[in-house]
């Protein structure tokens, strides 16, 4: 993409560019190369780079796909992230759940995947008094485990129910979703999975399996999937009056 | 008489002390139980020398958590995943064992040291047994690129 556009700038216009602006190109152009020849679309940013706010995840998810009774995103989400039911439904994990909606009056019923939305404004970040729940400079709203102390104050804030308490020990955790007694978790957009460039479980095993209702990406790249599919229509926010701005957006809802 | 008597003792017990000492420092190899963590055959060393190891090992894994959590900075050489599967120590199932057994890598000198170690009670203490498995089936027919691809066919329609 970018390559293409730097070819047809003319060649005197190519040089003065390069000798007025020869640092800063050197210096972007490793990072506009990666995420335009990356392993998706989604692009691998080096291991040794921290994010930055140059990228912004999101998610957009599409009901009319969503076929009813279909868990696919849940199992998979359990799978890849090693939660399970622990046989109380009331101490369970809430990292992804399948919610149903039905409108009173007509009896209509939908159902859609509700997870962590993403917050651009966070309340599980503002009133967190540890500093363990945060957002990430791409937009991934994530727990610290190590600083977490359990107060669940986040829980109360989060206005989607996205998180939950591990309330049980576990010695069973997988390697990229370490859990534990004591601390608050929820969808991490399977970060690491992002970081290496890949997509979430969820949407991947949506795209496999079912419908594939679910299109994953950068909301500030207005070439990614999610960025196009966002502009072709309409979609919306759950509870947009709140202002939370969610990474997470659902159309035909 | 008490007096006297208690001296004695005194006395006694500090004699004993001091040939137990004298023991210690003259069989220190055989007498106290050291441990002696089985080094991974893999590499003589992936980060730094054994003596370093022992005493920054906790400096790195701290360094590099808070590098990892909140800047998503996923270099394999400090991270816990990467100890955790070069030092990893087989059972008797042949399977890598978990914290919870006295042979875990980690636990050799913690239990000696009575040091507590937190990491497992959220982290994985044994590598993921498919790991391989995955990451072979990954390279031959990538699920993110066949997502990818069905995410295209959908925009084309």
């Amino acid at each position: 993409m970018s390559d293409g556009g730097n070819d047809m700038i003319a060649p005197d216009r190519r040089a003065l560019l390069k000798s007025a602006v020869g640092l800063a190109t050197t210096t972007i152009a490793p990072g506009v190369t990666l995420y335009a020849f990356g392993v998706t679309q989604a692009g691998a940013k080096p291991a040794d780079q921290p994010v930055t706010s140059a990228k912004r995840w999101g998610l957009l998810i599409d009901i009319n796909k969503c076929p009813p009774g279909c868990d696919k995103c849940v199992t998979a989400c359990s799978e890849e992230n090693g939660w399970k039911s622990s046989g109380h439904p009331e101490t369970d994990a809430q990292w992804i759940r399948k919610v149903t909606l039905r409108d009173p009056r007509t009896g209509a019923k939908r159902e859609a995947p509700a997870m962590c939305q993403h917050c651009a404004s966070p309340p599980c970040v503002d009133v967190c008094p540890t500093g363990a729940s945060f957002k990430r400079a791409d937009g991934i709203v994530l727990v610290d485990k190590h600083i977490c102390i359990g107060c669940r104050y986040c829980m109360m804030a989060c206005p989607y129910k996205a998180r939950s308490f591990v309330h049980e020990e576990h010695d069973d955790q997988k390697v990229e979703a370490p859990r534990g007694k004591g601390t608050v978790e929820s969808c991490t957009f399977c970060v690491s999975r992002v970081d290496a460039g890949r997509i979430p479980a969820c949407v991947e095993a949506c795209a496999a399996k079912a419908g594939a209702a679910m299109t994953f990406g950068d909301l500030n790249d207005p070439a990614s999937d999610v960025s196009k599919a966002l502009a072709a229509g309409a979609s919306a926010q759950i509870r947009a009056d709140l202002g939370l701005d969610p990474g997470v957006r659902y159309r035909n809802l | 008489m008490a007096a006297v008597s208690l001296r004695r003792v005194l006395l006694a017990a500090l004699v004993v002390v001091g040939a137990a000492f004298g023991l210690l420092k003259a069989e220190a190899g055989e007498r106290t139980p050291v441990p002696q963590p089985v080094k991974p055959a893999a590499a003589e060393k992936c980060v730094a020398d054994t003596q370093f190891m022992r005493r920054n090992h906790m400096k790195m894994l701290l360094h590099q958590r808070d590098e990892t959590v909140h800047e998503g900075i996923r270099t394999k050489q400090f991270s816990l995943a990467n100890c955790v599967s070069c030092h990893a120590v087989k059972g008797a199932d042949g399977k890598p064992v978990a914290y919870s057994d006295p042979k875990h890598f980690c636990r050799t000198c913690h239990s000696y040291a009575a040091v507590r170690v937190d990491c497992f009670e959220c982290h994985a203490s044994r590598p993921e047994e498919k790991a391989k498995a995955a990451n072979a089936s990954d390279s031959s027919h990538d699920p993110a690129l066949s997502a990818l691809s069905a995410h295209v066919a959908e925009m084309k329609k």
